[in-house]
């Protein structure tokens, strides 16, 4: 690559540069326009009745009460919606042996957990439909639930959902070198048996979803609050039978969404089905007790570790069992093994050792899918190694520190391929160490704990190494069968007076995706990025993409972004040369105008190129094309992903007496490879942190024997808040990869990915003077206390 | 419950008579009645914030109120503090340091800043994070919205005053 390279690392590139997001504006101004605010003429609301037992056969349903109830329009069952659409299956080709039992909008005979919405009512008003679900009259026939994972695996087990063999969703071993013989030579062992809560993504804005079928068209258009409208455009289309082109899916503003929006839910399958039957727009918005009960929820994990040393500390090899609870169902279309799939995948990913072994069982049982959450698998894996790693550290007499400078990958050691199957291009373990242990004051921070420890006040001081995955290609989902796309694609375009509009298939929930294409656009074609407009999130106008997700809106959006910004500047300047009677390496344009390259001297301005093409052709020599239009699609080629990595530091408090923890401060380094705006990145960062803090100590779906979630509500299920979150300080390092011109990567998932692995260490650290310790998260006042023998 | 009553109020300095079912929350009111849907609903529990307008000059939950009973009040939404630049100078904080992500809970926050800032001009961090302690937001991390709000408050101690956000280029 030549000329145009360069400007990525010019002093006034937009690229690296933090500048503010234009669309925040209209939210800041109480104008953001989310699917929860749509209202469409004729519009009617879904409301929906949902099982109260968690696993029951459904006997008999009267709806002629509510039927006779003021507003009611239409009252849909299972079987209603199941004439209308194709059933679907959670599983991966490439997951081998996967199974899962088939979905249907709304069930036709068993109901599979508590809180599965069993009949729908639409009425004129949310109200109204409300009060008719109160009058649906639903025998169900209690059947024994599935709850506990151990139980769940024993042969003579009760089901989780009829015509299951058995309650293993998915199960997987990965074996490579030679791990027993590794563990026999070893000269210290360090185990530990690891529990991971359920958590769940509690966007602000629940899930909210507005379908509108036209029959005299043929046409169905959903406003859909989802970080993917071409996958669900794909997946209305195949299973409503109605022609793709003939599917529009929008998605406006997006209260967040951390993945937990990318998943078919069973009330959104239904509602596009409610609308073919209405007739007219039917909208569900989940309130939050239905958020609780019906949104995916993540985690859930059990997992046996234990890691082989030699006897100066050197890391040797690491043997693994996971077993994680998913729900009745695996998720669509993709899949609830994923997760599990990247604990065991990521597990020792920092680290050099050779040998490995892992075992993975994701099973079924009576309680809400769990499925991807912002950083897949990547805390369970990162948590569990870095336990092990500083228990090792403590074995072997090193600092945390000290140990980890012996084992992670070398800096100069890439490529380098993990003994669990992923090859990794660049990694800067060393040096992101080296940074954290500087600005954490490491050494100052581990003299004030001593001091303190002898005052009677406990300290602990945590830190986790991690891996992140990003930047997908079809290696993650295409090759398994699921019509999930790893390209994306742009379409930018020079209006008649000399501004540009990019319509990409990357899309925006508030992390900036829009400003960063933006700066790309304007960079890359020599713009004033006010006279750059984004539009992302709507079918009919971006080409088909991935669209936000597993971190790849920087890397292979921007990289989409970059290279239909060249091609289209190609063209700008081609035409220009012909105006001018120049030639187009002789020039260049910049801030909108067209100049000689070598001289800067202006030529003509790029509204003048676009007033002549568009207007007066005539003046133009014959034959000249003049295409002020670009459609570029940019698909990941080279590794598979592009692995990221970092480090963080947490530095807590422990009230021994209470069980409290008071997080006083916590630093990330991390490394995405180019950033493209500093300030978008560590806001990223900070929030990942945060939900990472969340689950470390607060978050967790607690159920009860038989199967009811017994903290459904934002009163009883705790999210982090403002007045227990640290200030959070953040350092970079820039490793690029080389697969891309761009060289970014992403960082949506670094904050969360070790955020609870530090927290764990650093509480451990605090507990260590009482010989006590702790391998659940979260990390409540009352294990602790348990940890400490007080309770 | 469903028969509609006639009720008073002022919102965003207009005085307006409409009609609400007695189980319309304020909130709900706003949102569907008026068309404000800068006022959102997060919880409908009064513990997330989302909801936040002013009630005669204080912060209340939109949500945890019942439309009838906001009777002869006056009320000040996202959209009306925007339109009579009252805080022009948080928004413009807000944007410069980032302080919003998704942008659903920022009305909230807006309010509560507001509030806080008018009883407490120059505030501590942690005062500031203890005010912001009944707003969720998922997205951020807080960080960024302590620094915004104690920039403007460093700002108007220093008797600086905002243009009109909407003005301000992008």
């Amino acid at each position: 690559m030549n000329a145009p390279l360069g400007a990525l690392d010019r002093p006034n590139s937009y690229i690296g540069r933090s500048v503010s997001r234009p669309n925040a504006k209209r939210l800041l101004a109480g104008r953001g326009r989310y699917v929860t605010d749509l209202v469409l003429p004729r519009m009617l609301h879904a409301a929906f009745l949902r099982s109260p037992y968690a696993h029951a056969r459904i006997s008999a349903i009267d709806l002629s009460a509510a039927q006779a109830m003021p507003g009611v329009r239409l009252i849909a069952t299972g079987a209603d919606l199941a004439k209308l659409c194709k059933p679907w299956t959670g599983t991966l080709d490439h997951f081998r042996g996967m199974k899962s039992p088939p979905q249907f909008p709304l069930p036709l005979d068993e109901v599979l957990w508590a809180g599965q919405a069993v009949v729908a009512v639409v009425a004129d008003t949310r109200a109204q439909a409300e009060d008719a679900v109160e009058a649906i009259l639903i025998d169900f026939e209690e059947l024994p639930p599935v709850v506990d994972v151990d139980a769940a695996l024993e042969p003579d087990s009760d089901r989780a959902a009829a015509g299951l063999d058995d309650n293993l969703c998915f199960g997987l071993k990965l074996d490579s070198g030679d791990v027993d013989a590794a563990f026999a030579a070893a000269a210290y062992v360090v185990e530990e048996e690891f529990h991971f809560g359920r958590h769940t993504a509690v966007t602000l804005e629940p899930r909210a979803i507005l379908a509108d079928w036209d029959a005299s068209e043929g046409r169905l258009t959903v406003h859909h609050a989802t970080q993917t409208p071409y996958q669900f455009q794909d997946l209305y289309s195949r299973h409503y039978g109605i022609p793709e082109a003939s599917v529009r899916v929008v998605a406006p503003d997006v209260g967040g969404s951390f993945g937990m929006k990318l998943h078919v839910y069973h009330e959104d399958m239904a509602v596009v089905g409610l609308s073919v039957l209405a007739g007219r727009p039917v909208k569900f918005v989940a309130d939050r007790m239905e958020s609780f009960i019906s949104d995916i929820h993540a985690r859930d994990h059990r997992v046996r570790a234990r890691i082989a040393l030699d006897a100066a500390g050197t890391i040797l090899a690491m043997d693994v069992d996971d077993v994680t609870a998913i729900g009745a169902f695996s998720s669509y279309p993709r899949t609830s093994a994923v997760e599990g799939n990247q604990v065991v995948r990521l597990m020792g990913a920092p680290y050099r050792f050779r040998d490995y072994r892992a075992e993975l069982s994701a099973v079924f049982q009576n309680k809400v899918q769990t499925s991807q959450y912002r950083a897949v698998g990547h805390p369970i894996a990162c948590a569990v190694t870095e336990r092990l790693v500083d228990m090792a550290a403590a074995r072997a007499g090193l600092d945390p520190v000290a140990m980890r400078e012996k084992n992670l990958i070398p800096d100069d050691a890439y490529p380098h391929a993990s003994p669990t199957g992923y090859r990794f291009e660049a990694l800067s373990h060393e040096k992101c160490l080296k940074r954290l242990t500087v600005m954490m004051d490491y050494e100052r921070l581990r003299a004030e704990q001593a001091e303190l420890r002898a005052s009677g006040i406990h300290r602990g001081i945590g830190i986790a190494s991690f891996v992140e995955i990003s930047n997908p290609s079809p290696a993650f989902y295409g090759i398994g069968g699921a019509r999930i796309s790893a390209q994306d694609g742009a379409i930018v375009k020079v209006t008649p007076s000399g501004e540009v509009r990019c319509l990409i298939s990357v899309t925006e929930q508030g992390q900036g995706t829009e400003t960063i294409i933006g700066q790309i656009v304007a960079d890359q074609l020599g713009l004033p990025r006010e006279r750059v407009r984004v539009i992302t999130g709507d079918t009919e106008v971006t080409p088909h993409g991935g669209a936000t997700w597993a971190c790849r809106g920087a890397g292979i959006g921007g990289e989409t972004a970059l290279q239909a910004a060249r091609k289209l500047r190609e063209n700008v300047l081609s035409l220009a040369a012909t105006v001018l009677q120049a030639k187009t390496f002789e020039l260049d344009m910049r801030d909108g105008v067209i100049v000689d390259l070598m001289t800067g001297a202006e030529r003509i301005s790029l509204a003048e190129i676009a007033r002549i093409a568009y207007f007066r052709s005539d003046t133009l020599p014959p034959g000249t094309s003049a295409q002020l239009s670009v459609a570029h699609h940019y698909a990941p080629q080279g590794y598979p992903f592009a692995f990221t990595n970092g480090i963080q530091g947490c530095h807590v408090e422990l009230d021994t007496e209470t069980g409290f923890v008071h997080i006083l401060k916590h630093w990330v380094v991390e490394d995405c490879g180019r950033i493209i705006n500093p300030l978008l990145v560590d806001e990223q960062v900070r929030g990942g942190v945060v939900q990472g803090l969340g689950a470390a100590f607060f978050e967790e779906c607690r159920y009860d024997g038989n199967g009811q979630l017994t903290n459904g509500s934002l009163a009883d299920y705790l999210v982090p808040m403002a007045c227990e979150m640290p200030d959070i300080e953040i350092g970079h390092v820039e490793t690029l990869t080389a697969d891309t011109a761009l060289g970014a990567k992403g960082c949506g998932e670094a904050g969360t990915a070790a955020a609870s692995a530090a927290a764990l260490n650093a509480v451990n650290d605090a507990l260590s003077p009482f010989r006590a310790s702790i391998a659940q998260i979260p990390m409540t006042p009352t294990r602790l206390l348990r940890a400490l023998g007080k309770i | 419950m469903t028969t509609l009553r006639p009720l008073s109020l002022m919102v965003n300095g207009e005085t307006l008579t409409c009609f609400a079912e007695p189980r319309e929350t304020l909130a709900d009111l706003l949102r569907r009645g008026l068309e404000l849907t800068g006022t959102h609903t997060g919880c409908e529990m009064g513990v997330c914030g989302a909801c936040l307008v002013m009630l005669d000059g204080a912060p209340v939950h939109a949500c945890l109120l019942f439309a009838v009973q906001a009777e002869g009040s006056a009320i000040e939404t996202i959209e009306g503090l925007t339109a009579k630049t009252a805080i022009a100078d948080l928004q413009c904080a807000f944007h410069d340091r980032n302080a919003l992500q998704c942008g659903f809970c920022t009305p909230g926050m807006l309010v509560t800043a507001q509030a806080l800032l008018a009883r407490n001009p120059q505030p501590s961090r942690a005062e500031i994070r203890d005010a912001l302690s009944g707003n969720y937001c998922r997205c951020t991390g807080y960080e960024a919205i302590v620094d915004a709000i104690e920039t403007v408050a460093r700002r108007r101690a220093a008797g600086e005053v905002a243009a009109a956000f909407a003005e301000e280029p992008a």
